[in-house]
């Protein structure tokens, strides 16, 4: 079956959600892609994001394999159009017409209403796939000691994801 | 191309838009960018973009990463249009967001495949687990330090916490809370000519 289409759909739907950062649109993300369209489950999805996270570049790249195993090199192209297109084309706009923004008054007020609403929505996400990750008192410390280590020392947040790897595999492998 | 004597890393005079660097040499910085940035773009940017290369100061880095963060879209393909824009117009935007994201993008291309084949071995579901655990920890990192710099008022922590509410516990979709609490919270913050808060029930 041509998943190109829904591919495209769901994609560039996702693309404007993502207000504040790609987790924003996580909880709809999981919603389209494991519920509706099941090109994955929870918990590849889970995964997908969180290897995600040591690539370098834009840290939602992990559409690709989506689009990959939903529709091969055609629909992991597609995926990264769909989900970056219309975002971009925002930015160009808005990049052009910045000068006269600058002297609109609500401006401001849409920058200080939309902020606490999209750090909201990051929080949501996180919630939303803590659910699949947070499975037990392991996983629970691994998250706070990353959390704490990222608020207390200025340290590459890939390295402590790399890291969770490492303390993954030595509490989880079948001895 | 017709450009007169080099006169190389002047200090831009705003309201000038001559490309001072080739579309080559802007997908090529984004593309070295897009492949080096683990753990997060911003000071992969400003550190090749301002640092090195000088294309812009750090007021007109601020100033367009601030942008970035208020529109829909990821700071990196954001940053990547404007700045591309900057240098070189509309096809500037679209090498660098391209250069952006073609090396994270074939990374992950392979990493869905082998993740595919071997996703199920008992070393990867241990490590994932870990990982993923790890992950949520670096959101919430995100969430902190958002927060602490964006959160001004105590209305701003009701405007979030009925976000997460309505996402997570009421189902919302997110598009829905996007423009419902949005809309609230952004006429909360209406143009004031003076400091004086005036009860509008």
């Amino acid at each position: 079956m041509n998943q190109i289409p829904a591919l495209i759909r769901v994609f560039s739907y996702l693309s404007l959600l993502t207000v504040g950062g790609g987790m924003a649109a996580f909880p709809e993300m999981k919603v389209l892609t494991v519920e509706v369209h099941k090109w994955l489950t929870f918990s590849q999805l889970i995964h997908l994001y969180s290897v995600g996270q040591m690539a370098p570049g834009p840290n939602m790249m992990m559409i690709v394999s989506i689009g990959q195993w939903a529709g091969g090199l055609p629909g992991a192209i597609v995926t990264v159009i769909a989900f970056f297109g219309p975002t971009a084309l925002l930015a160009y706009i808005v990049t052009k017409t910045w000068k006269k923004l600058q002297k609109w008054p609500w401006r401001n007020s849409i920058e200080k209403g939309l902020a606490p609403v999209s750090i909201g929505l990051l929080l949501a996400g996180c919630f939303s796939m803590a659910k699949g990750a947070i499975t037990g008192l392991e996983t629970a410390t691994i998250a706070v000691v990353t959390l704490l280590i990222l608020l207390h020392y200025k340290i590459n947040p890939a390295l402590l994801v790399v890291g969770g790897a490492v303390v993954g595999l030595l509490t989880y492998l079948p001895k | 191309m017709s450009s007169s004597t080099a006169a190389p890393a002047l200090p831009a005079a705003a309201g000038t838009s001559e490309p001072r660097a080739s579309l080559w040499q802007v997908f090529l910085e984004f593309l070295v960018i897009g492949a080096t940035s683990f753990g997060g773009v911003v000071p992969y940017l400003r550190n090749n973009l301002v640092v090195k290369r000088q294309w812009l100061d750090d007021k007109e880095f601020v100033e367009m990463l601030s942008i970035s963060q208020s529109l829909p879209g990821l700071n990196a393909t954001n940053m990547a249009v404007q700045v591309g824009e900057k240098l070189h117009g509309l096809l500037g935007s679209v090498v660098a967001v391209i250069g952006m994201c073609l090396p994270g993008g074939v990374l992950m291309y392979a990493a869905g495949i082998f993740y595919r084949l071997h996703g199920n071995h008992p070393w990867s579901t241990a490590a994932l687990k870990g990982v993923a655990a790890a992950a949520v920890g670096l959101i919430l990192a995100t969430v902190v330090g958002l927060s602490k710099k964006s959160l001004a008022s105590n209305y701003d922590f009701i405007f979030m916490a009925a976000t997460v509410l309505a996402v997570n516990r009421f189902h919302w979709s997110v598009l829905r809370a996007l423009v419902v609490i949005g809309i609230f919270a952004v006429l909360f913050h209406y143009p004031r000519k003076t400091k004086k808060v005036s009860a509008t029930e």
